[in-house]
C-alpha cells in the first residue's frame, strides 16, 4: 500500500511540474494573443480604420443637367428631356425570362435585348437593375405602369437625356452629343461616368465645358457585395451654363425647307454685328439620334451619303467662289489705281494672254464694258484684263481684308480658312513660279481660290457696312459682361469705291441685263445688292460632248457646276448680308440666287435683329433644375 | 464495505446533496455569462434579430448546461469505468461517417440528429482524453517509461488523427494530435522521446505537404501573405484584420460593427465571431473575453492539480488543452496569427457539437472537482 502510494506521488510530482509548464506555457500564448489584439486594435487602429471606411464608403458621381441652348427669342433649342427607361433586376424577379416575356407581351421588347438582358444579368450583381428599353413613349410608360403588379423586378426609371426641339433644322449649328471615347478623357470625373455624354461637334462641342457643369457627389454606404444600404452626404454639382445664340430657329427653318432636296449652304448675317441669324447646311443629321444612340446602320447611312449630312458646309465647306470673287478684284483694281471706274474694257467674248485663249461666259461677248456694268453682267473678259494690271497678291490682299483665305472665328469646331493664293504661296507649297494666266482665273474666282459659305457671307457684310471689319458669332453676349460691344475696325477701304461696287452689286439684281434680274423681291420697293457665282467643278470633256452632253443638266450629279450667289439688302441702307451656295446647282443666276432671294426677304421681314428682346432682359439665372 | 478502508483519508460515497454543495457554482456562473456573450453576438449578427441563431443556440445551451451539469454529478469511478467504450464509440462514429462519406460520394463530417448535426470528430477530442486517462491511470511511473506500454495510447491518438485527416480536416486532426501529446507529456512520458518524435515530425514535414489537399495548401499560403490577394483566398483575413483594427480600444458599439454588418466579415456567426466582438466591443472586449476563458481554464488546471487520482488529474487536465486549443487556434486564426483552419470558438460561436463536448468536457472537470479526494486504485474501480 505504501510503495503503491509512493510511487502515485512519483506520478504525481512529474505530473504538477509538467502540468504547470503546461499551464505557464498556456498563459504565455494567451499573453501573445493580447498582444497581437494591443498591435492591430490600438498601433494600427488607424491604418484599418482608414481600410474599413473604405470598405463602407462608395462615392457615386452625380451627372449635372446639362446646360440649355437658346435662340435668339428664348426658343429652346437644346434641352434636357426625361427619358425613361424600363429595368429589370434579377433579384427581384422570380424568372428573368417569365418578366421579360411578359414586358414583351406590353411593350415591343426585341429578341435582341432579350438575349442582350439575360447575357448581361449573368455577369451582373443580382440587384443591379438592367435596362431594357430607354427612350419610351408616354403611352408606354403607363401601359408598363397599370401591370407593373404582374411584372416581378420590372421598374421605370427617369433620367436626362439631350433633346433637340428642332431636330435636324439645327444640326450643324449645335452639333450633338454622344459618350465619350478613350481619347477624350480629360481629369474631370465625370467624363468617366458610364452613359456621360460630351458635345461631339457644333457649339455642343466649343462651348462643352461651359455647359457640362461640375460633378456632385453622393456618399453612399455599401456592403460587400456592392449594394446600397444609406446615402451618407451629398454634394449637389453645378449645373451647366445656358447657352445664347445669335440664330434665330424660325428663320433657320425656313431656310432649311427653301432648299428643299438640295445640299448646300446658307448663311445670314448682321452687316453691322455679325451676329449670324442662320446657318444652314443641307442635308443635315437627326441630333436627337446621336443622343439616343445610332446604329450601325444608320451611322453607315450617315458617312456613305456622298451629300454630306454630317458635314458643316456653311463653316467647312471649301468651294471656288466664282464670279462672287469679282468684287475682291474689283475693289483690288480701284484700290491700286489701275482703272477707273468709268473704263471700258472691250470684251469679244474671249480673252488672249500670250498663246492662251480664255473664254467668257457670254460666248458673243459683252462688248464695251465699265465695272458696274462688268458686275451686272458678270464679265470674265473685264476682269481678267484687271486682274492682270492688279496682280495676284493685290487681289488677295483685298480678299483677306474682306475675310476671305482666313479664319472667320466664328464658335464652330473645325472650321476651314479656304484658299486665296500669292505667288509667293505656289513657290513655297508647289515650288513652282506663279504664272499670269492663273491671275487671270484667280480674278473671277477660279482655281486656286476656296472660299467658305461663311467667309462669302462676311465679304459681303464687309461691302455692305461700308468696310467695317465684321465677324461672325453665334453666341448672343451679355453686355454687363463684355461691356459695349466694339465697334468693329475699319478695314481702310474708300467709300467710293465701295458705292461702285455696291451700284454693280445692285444691278445685278435690278439693272436690265442684271444676272440675278429674273428673281425679283416680292416687293419691289426692297432694294437688293447682289452677285451670283458659278463654279467650275469639271469641264465638260470633248468626249462628252461628242456624245451630246451640253448642258450641265446632263452630266452626273457630283460633276455639275455649283451655284453661289451672295447679297445684302436693304442697298442702300444694309442690315443682312445673305451667302448661299447650292452644290452642283448648276448656275449661280438660276439655282441659287432664288434661294438667297427667299432667305433675305424672309430675313427682313422677320427683322430678327430689330426685334429679338435684348438678352439682359432675361433672366439673369441661366440654370434650371 | 471493507472498500472504506482500503481508501483511507477520501471519501468514497457522496450524496447527491454533497455533491450539488461541492460542485462549483461560480464556473457554472462563467459559463452562462460566455454563453450570454456568445448569444448576443449571435443577436447583433442576424442584424438585432433572435432569428435564426440567437434562440436557436440559446435552446441549444439551455440542453447542454444540463447535461454538463448531470455528468458533474456522475461518479468519477462510473465515468472511469465506461471510458474506453466511450471512447471506441467515437471511433466507431468516426469509422461511421467516413464510410458513409465515401458512400455518400463527399466529405461528410456529421450525422443528422435532426436538432443538430453531430460531428464525431468533434466528439473524439473529449473522448480521447477519456480514453488517454484511463490508460494512464493503470501505469506506474516506471511503466511509463517503457517503449511497450506507450504503444496503446500512441495507437489511441494516431487512428482518430488518421480518420479525420482522411475526412479532411487538418485543424481537428492536429489538435487532436496535440491533446495527445500533452496528455502523454503530463503522465510523465520521458522527454527524449518526444525530441525524437519532434524531430521525425520535422523530417517528414515535406511528406505531409505532399500529401495535402490544395485548398489546405492554399489556405497555408494565404496565410503567408494575404495582402497579396485581397479578393481571393486572403480576403477572409484581411477583412477580419480590418475589422479587429478598426474596433480600436472600445469598438464600435454593440450591432455598429460595420464590416461585419456590411457583410464584409465571412462566417460572423461561426468561426469569425470573435473579430465581431472585437470590432464591437474593441480590445477591451476582446480581452475581457479571454480573461473570462483563462479563468475557466485556471480552473481547470486547478482541478488537476488538486485531483488525488491520475484518471482525474489527465481528465481535468486534457479537457482544460482542449479548451486551450479551441480558444488559441481561434483567436490567433482570426487575427491573422495563424492560417485558417475553421475552428470555432466554443461556447461563443454558433454550433451545436462545439458547443455540447465543450459543456461535456467542463462537466468532466467540475465531476474531477467533486470527486477530488477520491482514491482509486492503478487496476480501476474494476479492481475490487
Amino acid at each position: 500500500m505504501v510503495m503503491k502510494s509512493d510511487r502515485d506521488q512519483e506520478r504525481q510530482r512529474v505530473f504538477t511540474r509538467r502540468a504547470l509548464m503546461i499551464g505557464a506555457g498556456q498563459l504565455a500564448l494567451t499573453g501573445v494573443l493580447a498582444g497581437r489584439l494591443y498591435y492591430l486594435q490600438v498601433m494600427e487602429q488607424e491604418r484599418y480604420d482608414t481600410l474599413a471606411e473604405d470598405n463602407r464608403v462608395n462615392v457615386k458621381l452625380l451627372a449635372p443637367p446639362r446646360g440649355e441652348i437658346l435662340d435668339r427669342f428664348g426658343r429652346k433649342l437644346a434641352t434636357n428631356r426625361q427619358n425613361y427607361r424600363v429595368t429589370v433586376t434579377r433579384e427581384q424577379a422570380k424568372d428573368l425570362r417569365v418578366s421579360l416575356d411578359r414586358l414583351a407581351e406590353i411593350v415591343e421588347v426585341s429578341d435582341r435585348d432579350v438575349s442582350r438582358i439575360l447575357k448581361e444579368a449573368k455577369r451582373r450583381r443580382a440587384f443591379v437593375p438592367l435596362t431594357v428599353r430607354e427612350n419610351l413613349s408616354w403611352e408606354e410608360v403607363s401601359r408598363i405602369e397599370v401591370n407593373i403588379p404582374d411584372l416581378p423586378g420590372v421598374a421605370i426609371e427617369v433620367g436626362l437625356s439631350r433633346s433637340y426641339p428642332f431636330g435636324t433644322d439645327g444640326a450643324h449649328v449645335l452639333g450633338y452629343v454622344s459618350e465619350v471615347s478613350e481619347s477624350e478623357l480629360t481629369d474631370d470625373p465625370l467624363l468617366q461616368l458610364p452613359g456621360f455624354r460630351i458635345g461631339k461637334n457644333g457649339v455642343e462641342k466649343v462651348y462643352d465645358e461651359a455647359l457640362r457643369g461640375s460633378a456632385g457627389r453622393s456618399h453612399v454606404e455599401v456592403n460587400a457585395l456592392g449594394r446600397i444600404i444609406g446615402e451618407l452626404e451629398r454634394h449637389d454639382g453645378q449645373s451647366g451654363q445656358r447657352l445664347d445664340l445669335t440664330i434665330d430657329i424660325a428663320l433657320q427653318k425656313f431656310a432649311v425647307e427653301r432648299f428643299g432636296e438640295e445640299s448646300g449652304s446658307a448663311v445670314v448675317m448682321d452687316v453691322h454685328t455679325g451676329e449670324v441669324m442662320a446657318l444652314v447646311s443641307t442635308p443635315a443629321f437627326d441630333p436627337n439620334a446621336f443622343s439616343r444612340g445610332l446604329t450601325p446602320a444608320e451611322w453607315d447611312a450617315l458617312i456613305s451619303n456622298e451629300r454630306g449630312p454630317l458635314t458643316n458646309k456653311a463653316a467647312t465647306g471649301v468651294y471656288p467662289p466664282g464670279s462672287t470673287f469679282k468684287m475682291a478684284t474689283a475693289l483690288a483694281a480701284l484700290d491700286a489705281g489701275v482703272i477707273t471706274a468709268d473704263q471700258r474694257v472691250w470684251c469679244p467674248g474671249h480673252y488672249k494672254l500670250g498663246t492662251g485663249l480664255f473664254h467668257c461666259w457670254r460666248k458673243q461677248g459683252h462688248g464695251h464694258v465699265d465695272m458696274r456694268e462688268a458686275l451686272e453682267q458678270s464679265c470674265d473678259v473685264y476682269f481678267y484684263e484687271i486682274a492682270k494690271r492688279v496682280g495676284i497678291d493685290r487681289i488677295t490682299a483685298m480678299a483677306n481684308k474682306l475675310g476671305l483665305g482666313l479664319e472667320t472665328g466664328i464658335e464652330l469646331p473645325s472650321e476651314k480658312r479656304g484658299l486665296t493664293p500669292t505667288t509667293s504661296w505656289k513657290q513655297a507649297t508647289r515650288g513652282q513660279k506663279w504664272v499670269q494666266g492663273e491671275t487671270l482665273i484667280a480674278g473671277i474666282g477660279q482655281g486656286f481660290v476656296l472660299a467658305t459659305p461663311l467667309q462669302l457671307a462676311v465679304m459681303s457684310a464687309r461691302l455692305a457696312n461700308g468696310g467695317l471689319a465684321v465677324s461672325p458669332t453665334l453666341v448672343r453676349r451679355r453686355p454687363a459682361e463684355d461691356g459695349e460691344p466694339a465697334e468693329p475696325e475699319s478695314l481702310g477701304l474708300s467709300k467710293r469705291h465701295l458705292d461702285i461696287i455696291r451700284q454693280g452689286m445692285v444691278d445685278v439684281v435690278h439693272g436690265d441685263r442684271g444676272t440675278a434680274r429674273h428673281t425679283k423681291m416680292t416687293d419691289p420697293d426692297i432694294l437688293v445688292a447682289g452677285k451670283t457665282g458659278t463654279a467650275q467643278v469639271r469641264r465638260i470633256t470633248m468626249a462628252e460632248r461628242r456624245s451630246g452632253i451640253r448642258d450641265q443638266e446632263d452630266l452626273p450629279w457630283k460633276f455639275r457646276h455649283h451655284a453661289l450667289y451672295v447679297c445684302f439688302a436693304p442697298a442702300d441702307q444694309p442690315k443682312y448680308a445673305v451667302a448661299v451656295v447650292v452644290e452642283h446647282g448648276g448656275s449661280g443666276s438660276k439655282a441659287a440666287a432664288p434661294v438667297a432671294h427667299d432667305i433675305l426677304e424672309e430675313t427682313l421681314r422677320r427683322d430678327p435683329a430689330g426685334t429679338a428682346p435684348p438678352l439682359a432682359a432675361r433672366s439673369e439665372e441661366p440654370r434650371e433644375g | 464495505m471493507a472498500m472504506k478502508e482500503t481508501m483511507g483519508l477520501g471519501e468514497t460515497e457522496l450524496t447527491l446533496g454533497r455533491k450539488i454543495a461541492l460542485l462549483n457554482w461560480a464556473i457554472v456562473l462563467l459559463v452562462v455569462m460566455l454563453a450570454a456573450i456568445g448569444c448576443a453576438m449571435l443577436f447583433s449578427a442576424a442584424g438585432g434579430s433572435w432569428d435564426p441563431w440567437a434562440a436557436r443556440q440559446a435552446i441549444r445551451f439551455g440542453v447542454g448546461i444540463t447535461g454538463m451539469i448531470i455528468v458533474a454529478l456522475m461518479d468519477i469511478r462510473f465515468i472511469m469505468r465506461w471510458a474506453y467504450l466511450a471512447y471506441f464509440g467515437a471511433l466507431a462514429l468516426l469509422i461511421g461517417v467516413e464510410l458513409a462519406g465515401e458512400v455518400g460520394g463527399g466529405a461528410q463530417r456529421w450525422i443528422d440528429l435532426k436538432v443538430f448535426k453531430l460531428q464525431p470528430s468533434e466528439v473524439m477530442k473529449v473522448a480521447v482524453v477519456l480514453g488517454l486517462a484511463r490508460y494512464f491511470h493503470g501505469l506506474t511511473h516506471e511503466d511509463t517509461g517503457r517503449i511497450v506500454y506507450l504503444l496503446p495510447p500512441i495507437l489511441m491518438v494516431l487512428a482518430p488523427m488518421a480518420l479525420v485527416l482522411r475526412q479532411p480536416d487538418l485543424g481537428t486532426a492536429l489538435i487532436l494530435g496535440m491533446i495527445g501529446a500533452s496528455i502523454l507529456f503530463v503522465a510523465g512520458v520521458r522527454l527524449w522521446k518526444f525530441a525524437l518524435v519532434g524531430m521525425a515530425g520535422l523530417a517528414a514535414l515535406p511528406i505531409a505537404w505532399s500529401f495535402l489537399r490544395d485548398y489546405q495548401k492554399a489556405r497555408i499560403m494565404t496565410f503567408v501573405n494575404p495582402e497579396s490577394d485581397p479578393l481571393g483566398a486572403g480576403y477572409h483575413i484581411l477583412q477580419s484584420k480590418i475589422a479587429l483594427g478598426s474596433g480600436g480600444v472600445f469598438g464600435k458599439g454593440f450591432m455598429n460593427g460595420s464590416q461585419a454588418h456590411l457583410d464584409f466579415l465571412p462566417e460572423k456567426q461561426t468561426d469569425f465571431i470573435f473579430t465581431m466582438l472585437a470590432e464591437e466591443f474593441g480590445m477591451a472586449g476582446a480581452v475581457g473575453l479571454l480573461a473570462l476563458f483563462l479563468m475557466v481554464l485556471a480552473y481547470g488546471l486547478f482541478v488537476a492539480l488538486q485531483s488525488r487520482n491520475q484518471f482525474g488529474r489527465l481528465l481535468a487536465f486534457g479537457l482544460t488543452i482542449n479548451l486551450f486549443l479551441y480558444l488559441f487556434i481561434n483567436v490567433a486564426m482570426v487575427t491573422g496569427l495563424i492560417p485558417v483552419v475553421g475552428v470555432p470558438l466554443p461556447l461563443i460561436s454558433y454550433g451545436g457539437t462545439a458547443m455540447l463536448t465543450v459543456l461535456l468536457g467542463i462537466g468532466l472537470v467540475l465531476g474531477a472537482d467533486i470527486h477530488r479526494d477520491f482514491k482509486i486504485g492503478r487496476r480501476g474501480p474494476e479492481e475490487d
